[in-house]
C-alpha cells in the first residue's frame, strides 16, 4: 500500500487476489461516489464473507441467513449442490438481505474486481432500492426482520420438540402451498413491525396461563342462540369476507385448530408478506442494481482506481448479465429483468440529458431536464415494475428490444402478432407488458367468500378468472387439500369467469382431519 | 460498515433440512437406491453417489394458472421479420415461445442429488439383520478382549497409571501444603545473602527457623504416598469376530445362461455389502464349478464362458479346501452362498449331501442356496413343481434339522424380496426357514 501510495499510484488493487484491506478499500472508494456523486441513501451496510457451501445453504432456505428447518430447504440445497458439483451451474456472486443492517453475502471465490462489483451492485445498488422504494416501506420492517426470522425458528423447532417433526411439517407444508395467497395486498393503517410479534406471541400465553381457572369449565354456560343463519351481510361482515388473505382467514377463523397451527400459520404469512414487495419490483430493482453498479465501476476506472485489466473483467461479466437473448434463440427464457431494467435505467438518463425530439414528445416532464440522477431516484422511490414499465418505456427501446406482443388465444389455431415496434404499436406494447407485471398477472386472484355456517361448515372460495386461464389441475387438488386439512371441513373452489360469472370448474376437497 | 468473515462458521447448517427431505422422500429414494445398486460392480455397490427420483413425489404445490389453455399475451423481444396482423403457426411444443416467469426447476421430471455412503448404505439395507448370528459367536466366545475399565487402587505394577497417581499425588501435596523444592531453594537463597551480608541477625534467626519447619514439614509428607498409587483397571470382555469370509459358488457349465448368471451376482452383491455393513473386514472368495472347481477372480468368475458337466461336490471340496487352508473358523466368520440352476450328476447327490452335512455347514455361519431359473419358464405345463435333483439332495439335508436357506429366483425383480425375506429382521431373531 505504502509504495503504490509513493508511486502515486491509485489502483484499489492489483490483479485477481483480495484481503480485507483491499475489500475495505474498494468499499471507501465506492462510498464515495455513490454517496457523494449519486447521493444514495442506504441503510448501513455489513459485509459478509462466505465460503461456497455456506451460499448454497442460503440459496436454499430463501436466501436468509437464518430460517426455519423444513424438508423443502433440503431438497432444493441437494439440487443446487448436484448442478453446482457437476459444473452446470454456477453459484451467485452475492446475496443480500432486505435489512437493516443490510448483510451483503460475498463468495470467497471471487476476484478482486467481481468484490468490488458485488458491493457496487447489492451494498449499495440494492441497499439504496430496499430503503427508499415506496413498496418496501410499506410493506417490509427492515429492522425486525432477523430477529422475527429467529423468534420463527426457536418456535418451529419449540414445536418440533413438543408436538414432534411430522405434525409440524405437516402445518408448514400446508402453510408453503398457501403462501402465495397469504398477503395483504393492499396497504393498511398500522405499519408493519415485527418485533412485536413475538412480543405478542408471549403475552398472548402468559395471558392464558394466568387466566386459566379450571373452575370455569364447571361453570353451567347459557344456552347458545341460534344466530341469524339467513343474514348472510352480517354473517360475511363478521368474518371479513370476502377475503383474498387465506391464511390470515384461516389463522383467524379455522374452528379446529391449536394455537400453535395458527401462530405456524402466521409465521408463514409474515414471511410471505416481507418477500411480497421483491416480487413486484424485480425488474426495477436489478435494473437499479445493475445501474449503480455499471456508474461506480465506470467511475472507479476513470479515476484510475481499476486497472484496464479489471476493468475487462467487469465489463465481460456485466454484459453476460444483461444479456437479452432473442426470442428465437435457443438460450431464450422470458425477458431478463437485468437487461430490461438496466436499459430503461440508461434510457431514462439519455432521455433527460440528451434527448431526441420523439424523446420531448413522449416524456415532455423529464425530457431534458438536465439530472438523470436525480430522475432515477425519484423513480426508485415512487414506482413498482407495473406502474415504472407503464410509464417510462421509451419507443427508443422499443425499437432496440424489437418488442412485440403476440396474442395467444386457446380457441384459434394460429397466433396473432398484436403489435410490433412502430408507430401503431408502441403504446398498445407498453400497455401489455406492464399489465404482464401486474399484481392481478402474477398472482391468480382467490378469495374466501362464504361458509356455510347453517349446513356442513363447507368453506367456499372463487378463483377469478382472467381470460379464460384456469388452475392448475394437479398442484390446485393439492393445495385445496391441504385447505380442507386445516379449515376442517370440506371445502370447494370454484373457479369463475371474471366477466361472464359463469363457473368454469370446480375443485372440491374433505378434511383428512390430520389437525385434531 | 463492517466486514465479517463467516468462512470459519461451523458448516452443514442444512443438515437438519436434510435429514427432514430424506424421511420425507423415503420411500423414493429407497426405490432409486436399488436401481442404482443393480448396476454395480459388487465391491463398488456401496460407495453411495448420485440418485434420481420422480419429482412429483417430493412437489411443493401452489396456486398456479396452468401452462395452456385461455387468452394469453406474449411479449417477445428480438422482431425480425413479423408486421402486425401476421398469423403464426404455433410452435411444435404447445407452450408458445414465451412462457413468463418460468418456474424455478421446472420441466425437469426426476430430480437428481447425491447422496453419502452411509446414507446410501442405510436405504439399502433398512431393517435387515444377520440371522442368530450374535447369539452363537457369544455363546462360542473363544476369543476374549482386555477392555479399559477406570481404575483401582491395586493391581500389577505393570499396570501402574503413572499420570493418575502423580495427579493424585499433586493434588494430597497442595492440599496439605508440602513446600514446593522452590519455596526451600528460595528459602536457603535468602538466609544464604543475609549470612553473607551479615546484618539483621534476627531476621536470619526467624529464616532459620522457618526453614527447619519447612523441611520437617517436606519429610512428614511424603512425595508420593501409598495413598495416591492408582493402576489400570482391565475388564475382559467377550470378541467378536469382525472379519468374515464370503464364498460365492456358482454353477458355470453350459446351462447356466448369461441372465442366470446375472442374477446370481445380484444376489453375491447384496449378501456382501450387507457384510461389508457388519464386519469390519470382508473376504470374498469366488468358487466356479462345473465338473470340476476352481477359484478365480472377480471377473473370471462372471465372465469368462466354460463348458463341462455339472458336479457340485467338486465345489464344495474346493470350499472346504480354502476354508482349511486360510479361513480358519476360529477367526473368521464363514459365509456361503451357492447359485445353481440346480442341475447335478445323480451319481454325485449323495457326496455333496454328505459334505455339506459333515464339512461345511458346521463352520459357517449361514449357508444360502439360490436357485436360478429362466424367465418365463416359471411353471412347465404337466411338471408342476418339478424339483431340481440339487433341490431335492438339499431339501433332504434341511429335512435333517440342519439350517440352510435355500431360495427360487426366475426374474431379477425376485432378488431383492427374496434377499430381504432371508434376512428380515424377526421379532424371535431365528428367521432362517424357508419355504419357496
Amino acid at each position: 500500500m505504502s509504495i503504490a501510495a509513493l508511486d502515486g499510484d491509485a489502483l484499489l488493487f492489483k490483479g485477481v487476489e483480495w484481503d480485507f484491506g483491499t475489500i475495505r478499500r474498494a468499499y471507501e472508494a465506492i462510498e464515495e461516489i455513490a454517496i457523494g456523486e449519486l447521493g444514495l441513501n442506504v441503510y448501513p451496510n455489513r459485509i459478509e464473507v462466505i465460503s461456497a457451501e455456506q451460499m448454497l445453504d442460503a440459496y436454499s432456505s430463501t436466501g436468509m441467513p437464518l430460517f426455519y428447518k423444513h424438508w423443502s430447504f433440503g431438497k432444493h440445497f441437494a439440487q443446487h449442490e448436484t448442478l453446482y458439483r457437476k459444473g452446470m451451474r454456477g453459484l451467485a456472486y452475492e446475496i443480500v438481505i432486505n435489512s437493516s443492517p443490510c448483510i451483503s453475502y460475498i463468495m470467497e471465490e471471487n476476484t478482486a474486481t467481481m468484490q468490488a462489483l458485488v458491493i457496487a451492485h447489492a451494498a449499495f445498488g440494492h441497499n439504496h432500492f430496499f430503503r427508499n422504494n415506496y413498496l418496501f416501506k410499506q410493506w417490509t420492517d427492515a429492522e425486525g426482520i432477523l430477529d422475527y426470522l429467529e423468534f420463527a425458528k426457536g418456535y418451529v423447532a419449540q414445536c418440533e420438540d413438543r408436538y414432534g417433526q411430522v405434525a409440524v411439517e405437516r402445518v408448514l407444508d400446508a402453510t408453503h402451498a398457501l403462501m402465495s395467497h397469504g398477503v395483504h395486498r393492499y396497504p393498511r393503517r398500522k405499519i408493519p413491525d415485527l418485533r412485536s410479534e413475538q412480543k405478542r406471541e408471549l403475552e398472548r400465553r402468559e395471558h392464558g396461563e394466568r387466566m386459566y381457572n379450571d373452575l370455569w369449565r364447571t361453570v353451567p354456560g347459557k344456552e347458545k342462540q341460534a344466530p341469524d343463519l339467513t343474514d348472510v351481510q352480517r354473517r360475511r361482515a363478521l368474518l371479513e369476507l370476502p377475503q383474498e388473505n387465506i391464511l390470515y382467514f384461516l389463522e383467524k377463523v379455522a374452528p379446529r385448530l391449536a394455537p400453535w397451527q395458527r401462530e405456524i400459520l402466521r409465521i408463514g404469512r409474515q414471511v410471505a408478506q416481507y418477500f411480497y414487495p421483491q416480487s413486484q419490483t424485480k425488474l426495477m430493482n436489478e435494473g437499479c442494481a445493475t445501474w449503480v453498479h455499471y456508474y461506480i465501476m465506470n467511475r472507479l476506472h476513470e479515476k484510475g482506481m481499476l486497472g484496464d485489466g479489471a476493468m475487462m473483467e467487469f465489463l465481460h461479466s456485466h454484459t453476460s448479465v444483461v444479456r437479452q437473448p432473442d426470442f428465437d434463440d435457443p438460450y431464450y427464457g422470458g425477458l431478463n429483468p437485468y437487461a430490461l431494467g438496466f436499459a430503461m435505467m440508461q434510457d431514462i438518463v439519455r432521455i433527460c440529458e440528451q434527448p431526441t425530439d420523439e424523446d420531448r414528445e413522449w416524456f415532455p416532464d423529464i425530457a431534458g431536464s438536465g439530472s438523470g440522477i436525480a430522475v432515477l431516484r425519484e423513480v426508485w422511490a415512487n414506482y413498482r415494475d407495473e406502474s415504472f414499465v407503464s410509464q417510462f418505456l421509451s419507443p427508443h427501446l422499443i425499437r432496440k428490444f424489437g418488442l412485440f406482443h403476440v396474442a395467444d388465444d386457446a380457441d384459434d389455431p394460429k397466433l396473432r402478432v398484436a403489435a410490433i415496434h412502430d408507430e401503431r404499436g408502441y403504446r398498445r406494447i407498453r400497455q401489455a407488458l406492464s399489465r404482464q407485471y401486474d399484481v392481478a398477472h402474477l398472482d391468480p386472484d382467490i378469495q374466501v367468500v362464504d361458509v356455510d355456517l347453517g349446513g356442513d361448515r363447507r368453506l367456499i372460495l372463487h378463483h377469478r378468472v382472467l381470460n379464460k386461464v384456469l388452475l392448475d389441475e394437479g398442484d390446485t387438488r393439492q393445495v385445496v387439500q391441504h385447505l380442507a386439512d386445516l379449515w376442517g371441513y370440506d371445502v370447494v373452489l370454484r373457479e369463475v369467469d371474471a366477466t361472464t360469472e359463469t363457473v368454469l370448474k370446480e375443485h372440491v376437497a374433505s378434511s383428512r382431519h390430520v389437525f385434531g | 460498515m463492517h466486514i465479517l468473515d463467516r468462512r470459519l462458521n461451523p458448516g452443514g447448517k442444512s443438515l437438519g433440512n436434510r435429514q427432514r427431505f430424506l424421511r420425507r422422500a423415503k420411500a423414493l429414494v429407497r426405490q432409486a437406491v436399488r436401481d442404482a445398486s443393480a448396476q454395480r460392480r459388487i465391491r463398488e455397490v456401496d460407495q453411495g453417489g448420485e440418485v434420481s427420483i420422480p419429482l412429483g413425489g417430493v412437489g411443493e404445490p401452489s396456486f398456479r394458472r396452468s401452462g395452456s389453455g385461455g387468452v394469453r399475451d406474449h411479449l417477445l423481444p428480438g422482431n425480425k421479420k413479423f408486421s402486425e396482423g401476421d398469423r403464426i403457426n404455433r410452435p411444435p411444443s404447445g407452450g408458445g415461445g414465451g412462457n413468463e416467469g418460468a418456474e424455478d426447476g421446472g420441466g425437469e421430471d426426476a430430480f437428481r442429488f447425491a447422496l453419502s455412503q452411509e446414507e446410501f448404505l442405510d436405504l439399502f439395507l433398512e431393517d435387515l439383520e444377520l440371522p442368530d448370528l450374535e447369539k452363537r459367536k457369544l455363546t462360542d466366545g473363544e476369543s476374549h478382549a482386555l477392555q479399559r475399565a477406570g481404575y483401582s487402587t491395586s493391581g500389577s505394577p505393570s499396570n501402574l497409571a503413572i499420570a493418575r497417581t502423580m495427579r493424585n499425588s499433586l493434588s494430597r501435596r497442595l492440599a496439605l501444603r508440602r513446600p514446593r523444592p522452590e519455596e526451600i531453594t528460595a528459602l536457603e537463597a535468602d538466609i544464604a545473602a543475609l549470612e553473607r551480608s551479615r546484618e539483621d541477625p534476627e531476621k536470619l534467626q526467624a529464616l532459620r527457623g522457618e526453614l527447619e519447619r519447612q523441611l520437617r514439614r517436606a519429610q512428614r509428607i511424603p512425595y508420593i504416598d501409598p495413598l495416591d498409587v492408582r493402576y489400570r483397571r482391565f475388564n475382559e470382555v467377550p470378541k467378536p469376530v469382525a472379519k468374515a469370509v464370503m464364498f460365492c459358488l456358482m454353477d458355470v457349465s453350459g446351462s447356466m445362461t448369461e441372465d442366470m448368471k446375472d442374477l446370481a451376482k445380484r444376489f453375491f452383491v447384496l449378501l456382501f455389502v450387507f457384510l461389508k455393513r457388519r464386519y469390519k473386514h470382508v473376504d470374498i472368495v469366488f468358487i466356479r464349478h462345473t465338473h470340476q472347481a476352481q477359484e478365480v477372480d472377480e471377473d473370471t468368475f462372471f465372465h469368462s464362458p466354460e463348458t463341462g458337466g455339472t458336479v457340485v461336490s467338486t465345489a464344495l471340496e474346493e470350499m472346504a479346501k480354502v476354508i482349511e487352508d486360510r479361513y480358519s473358523p476360529d477367526e473368521w466368520n464363514i459365509y456361503g452362498a451357492q447359485a445353481s440352476d440346480g442341475d447335478n450328476t445323480s451319481s454325485d447327490n449323495a457326496r455333496t449331501a454328505a459334505l455339506l452335512t459333515d464339512r461345511i455347514l458346521p463352520v459357517c455361519q449361514y449357508y444360502a442356496y439360490l436357485e436360478v431359473g429362466r424367465d418365463g419358464d416359471s411353471l412347465p405345463i404337466g411338471f408342476i413343481n418339478r424339483e431340481t435333483d440339487l433341490w431335492r439332495t438339499y431339501s433332504r439335508v434341511r429335512a435333517d434339522g440342519i439350517t440352510i436357506a435355500m431360495r427360487k429366483v426366475r426374474h431379477r425383480r425376485e432378488i431383492y424380496p427374496v434377499f430381504r425375506e432371508l434376512f428380515q429382521r424377526s421379532p424371535q431373531g431365528t428367521a432362517k426357514e424357508a419355504t419357496p
